[in-house]
């Protein structure tokens, strides 16, 4: 049955291809391709925003293994900005910089990579607020906060007890809490064990993570769990709120060749955990002191320097301890997503390999325990018979169902990985409304607030895992795809690609009136507390410290003060703190000394930045600025000159001098008169 | 003038007036005295120049294809400050591509002195008002003219030393011939900048004042000349 729809819908596909062929056919004549061209035009208009225009919503796109988060707006589709997370950016110098350097810093020393996985707005009240985006690294376990007014990372905590992190960082209504639950299951602690004494020592665990106060991201708690894969997760809201869902597979326990013996369960479970009563038991005193080191990452809201600082220990829940903080919920077939629908009622799963959407209801979980409606029970979690939990099924509704979201009009549209589409059903009667294809392979679909209880109903975005020939070629490997999808009307309407930074795990997206007032123009010098900060012409200078040299200049306007240094060492280690005096939004300098093995750095207008040198040879070296800041900006340079120990060349930075030619007629004090 | 104010305007000024527009203080034996209205009108304008201290009297806002935002100043009788916290500093960051002077608030002598002589100013209005004589209405606004004629002048020539004093020696764009003093009221193109100058409310108040000024003069002087035609032989 399913096979004939499928067939039917490819034969839909066939006949619009052969009409479209058709069509092109006959464009000479300029008239039959009118009609192409009006739904085209249609599509255009919808997405068109005229230049020096604003585009309705803010997207926030997971840039999967480039370790970033990609800034587009909505309709267009137009990339704005990319926010370096857990990787090092050259573009900026986050990560090379000695400002931000500490922000990958982990139990593993400074690791420059993640595999981004899936942003998460904070929340009040389970609506999207705007203050800050979170999103998880998978390889290493992390979660980051990013900023919403700088759009900037500010924070990464590290996950301890945990490998993978992939069912992260959803949040709570409230954004008391981000989760975090384990991909792959590993010996906790770790130890050093036979691969295939998995069952016997292998352990997952769901971590809740403190997330309500900016800088003070910390592990709340963590609840040990058996060895499964742990994949996604959301909280519930409204009647559920107090409860979080992860879905989980590999409940076979399986250790090598996972894609055959991790799918031979006719069911895994979607785990159900009372967050609430995790709290209970542990103000009853029922959590285990546990062992675990972590690394908590921060910037300074004063410095505007990152700080590392490692933790140890935790607070470890097992199920066993505390009873009903855990129920498994049997669902089809190594199931991905889990998605709660705006009302908080139903429980969508996405049995990546099931032949229906399964929807469980959160009225009936509740009565099932409380009618103790159980087929079993492992390591003290009871599973609740599947008649008992289950509400629907959506019947026929594609190949691979993984995710869900939400229009807040009573329809979900789900995903379908393997044959390609979006599906629109209904909640409740469970019947398919639409369907549309997406090219190709779509994993995470995004509606603005879609996971959230206000959804703003009119937009979907499908974030595919392959582009092929949708763009011209470039090489064998390309971009990965988005399609923006209008579901205002009852049908679905495909209006626009646009490619992808690395691969679009999930997205968020706000209206653009939430983020666009707040969005900070550029950081107030007198605001500016680094240590190293110069605010004025006058204020460089020149120091050594034993075989440290530190170089304090600024930046503005088409020079740098001072701009020849003499003095520096072979052997010596320069630092260069580089503040831009500049009081304008966007004016930005960039900094780079020629032959440096670090690299160049971009300064926001009113921000310091270190970057740290090496010479390698003596001799002369110029530096200059890298971003087209005004007319002269060819102009903005400087030397450094390196030399022989030998030779004694003192210390000297030419502040003075520079103020008494063309800067001859600038007050001392330039740029403190904020 | 200051002689002439003897006691006995003061006496008079105390005997209590009847509240009839347009009519003659009562007891003005010596016709020198204000009608009422030119009193009140006195009071009102001296007091709107009491808003002088509170906003900006003009306003220059420059707008290039890279500042469509722009930047401004506001000029006020004791400041000049940009529109907002960093437009100043960003104006004379400009400015120094041209060889302009750097424009230091604190060096501008007019802005030491200038709230002096509007108060000065308000409480010679006031005090014109109190005493009723003519002849210190007629002081008041001539000085009033006085004034806001030699501020504007001096406005202009300090946006013409502001645009003509350029340090060619040290200026990194020079374009002989060229002077960038922005317009006393107007639009005027500036390089890539557009210049835009209007009085902003403060200046409107002071208009305001002035007019209102004028009409408590004319309407002391109309009076009289009534007074002189109706008492035969004054």
């Amino acid at each position: 049955m399913r096979i004939a729809t499928i067939g039917r819908f490819s034969l839909g596909i066939f006949v619009a291809g052969a009409l479209g062929l058709g069509a092109s056919a006959c464009a000479p004549t300029g008239k039959s391709s009118s009609a192409a061209g009006l739904l085209a035009g249609d599509a255009a208009t919808r997405t068109y925003v005229p230049p020096g225009s604003y585009d309705e919503y803010y997207a926030f796109l997971s840039g999967g293994f480039s370790g970033q988060v990609t800034v587009y707006g909505l309709p267009s589709g137009r990339l704005f900005k990319q926010i370096p997370v857990f990787s090092q950016f050259p573009q900026t110098g986050y990560g090379y910089d000695e400002d931000s350097k500490a922000m990958l810093n982990t139990t593993f020393g400074f690791v420059p990579w993640d595999d981004a996985h899936h942003t998460e707005m904070s929340l009040t009240n389970g609506v999207p607020d705007g203050r800050w985006l979170f999103i998880n690294g998978n390889n290493t376990p992390r979660i980051a906060r990013i900023d919403l007014k700088r759009f900037e990372t500010e924070e990464i905590l590290q996950i301890p007890n945990a490998a993978g992190g992939h069912a992260s960082p959803f949040a709570t209504p409230d954004t008391k809490y981000v989760v975090s639950a384990t991909r792959f299951s590993v010996p906790i602690p770790q130890k050093d064990v036979p691969i295939d004494s998995y069952k016997q020592n292998f352990k997952g665990t769901i971590t809740f993570v403190k997330a309500d106060v900016p800088g003070k991201m910390d592990v709340a708690f963590q609840i040990m769990m058996p060895g499964y894969d742990y994949d996604l997760g959301h909280a519930g809201k409204g009647p559920s709120d107090g409860w979080f869902f992860f879905t989980t597979y590999n409940s076979e326990e399986a250790n090598t060749k996972l894609e055959v013996n991790a799918s031979q369960a006719d069911k895994d479970y979607i785990a159900a955990i009372n967050y609430k009563r995790a709290e209970e038991c542990i103000a009853a005193g029922k959590g285990k002191k546990f062992g675990g080191s972590y690394v908590h990452n921060y910037v300074d809201p004063a410095t505007r320097i990152a700080k590392s600082e490692t933790k140890t220990g935790v607070t470890m829940l097992y199920p066993a301890d505390c009873d009903g903080l855990v129920y498994y919920l049997p669902t089809p077939k190594s199931p991905h997503g889990v998605d709660i629908d705006p009302t908080g009622e139903y429980i969508v799963a996405g049995g990546k390999l099931a032949t229906v959407i399964p929807v469980h209801s959160y009225t009936k979980m509740i009565k099932a325990i409380a009618d103790k409606q159980f087929e079993k029970t492992i390591d003290g979690i009871p599973v609740i018979k599947y008649d008992a939990v289950i509400a629907g099924e959506v019947k026929n509704p594609g190949l691979g169902p993984l995710h869900t979201e939400f229009d807040g009009k009573g329809n979900a549209y789900t995903s379908m990985f393997i044959s390609s589409e979006v599906v629109k059903w209904k909640l409740g009667t469970w019947e398919v409304l639409d369907r549309i294809p997406v090219y190709y392979s779509v994993g995470h679909i995004m509606i603005p607030g879609g996971d959230s209880k206000k959804p703003w109903g009119k937009y979907l975005v499908a974030l595919d895992k392959i582009a092929k020939d949708r763009y011209l070629p470039t090489g064998p490997e390309g971009s990965r795809s988005a399609q923006l999808i209008d579901i205002s009307g009852d049908k679905m309407k495909m209006l626009l690609d646009f490619p992808t930074m690395g691969e679009p795990h999930y997205a968020q997206a706000v209206p653009a009136s939430l983020l666009q007032p707040g969005s900070l123009k550029f950081q107030k010098l007198a605001d500016n507390k680094n240590p190293n900060v110069t605010t004025s012409e006058a204020g460089g200078g020149i120091t050594r410290t034993g075989k440290r040299v530190d170089v304090k200049m600024i930046a503005i306007r088409s020079h740098f003060a001072p701009d020849n240094l003499e003095g520096v060492e072979l052997g010596d280690t320069v630092y260069f703190h580089v503040t831009n005096i500049e009081q304008d939004w966007n004016i930005a300098h960039g900094f780079a000394v020629f032959g440096s093995n670090n690299s160049g750095i971009t300064l926001p207008p009113g921000e310091t930045r270190t970057v740290r040198w090496v010479p390698q040879a003596t001799g002369i070296y110029p530096f200059y600025c890298t971003d087209f800041c005004s007319a002269l900006h060819q102009e903005m340079q400087g030397y450094v000159r390196v030399s022989s120990p030998a030779l004694h060349v003192p210390l000297s930075a030419n502040v003075s001098k520079v103020s008494q030619t063309q800067l001859g007629r600038l007050p001392a004090k330039h740029g403190e008169k904020q | 003038m200051a002689t002439q104010m003897g006691t006995g305007y003061l006496e008079t000024a105390s005997v209590p007036v009847p509240a009839m527009l347009g009519t003659v203080a009562a007891r003005d034996l010596t016709g020198s005295l204000m009608p009422n209205l030119s009193r009140a009108l006195t009071v009102i304008a001296s007091l709107l120049l009491v808003g002088l201290f509170f906003v900006p009297m003009w306003r220059v806002q420059l707008v290039a294809p890279q500042y469509p935002e722009g930047l401004g100043m506001r000029i006020g009788v004791s400041y000049v400050a940009g529109a907002t916290p960093t437009d100043l500093a960003n104006i004379n960051g400009l400015n120094h591509y041209v060889g302009m002077k750097h424009i230091t608030p604190d060096a501008i002598p007019e802005l030491h002195y200038m709230p002096w002589i509007v108060g000065g100013l308000i409480l010679f209005g006031l005090l014109a008002a109190l005493v009723g004589n003519r002849k210190l209405l007629i002081g008041w606004v001539g000085s009033f003219l006085v004034v806001g004629v030699a501020g504007l002048v001096d406005f202009w020539r300090w946006e013409y030393d502001y645009g003509h004093n350029i340090d060619y020696a040290h200026a990194i764009i020079k374009i002989p011939g060229m002077n960038y003093q922005p317009p006393l009221m107007g639009v005027k193109q500036l390089l890539n900048f557009t210049a835009v100058s209007w009085p902003d409310i403060g200046a409107w108040l002071a208009f305001a004042a002035f007019g209102l000024g004028v009409i408590a003069l004319a309407f002391a002087l109309r009076v009289r000349a009534a007074k002189s035609s109706n008492i035969l032989g004054f």
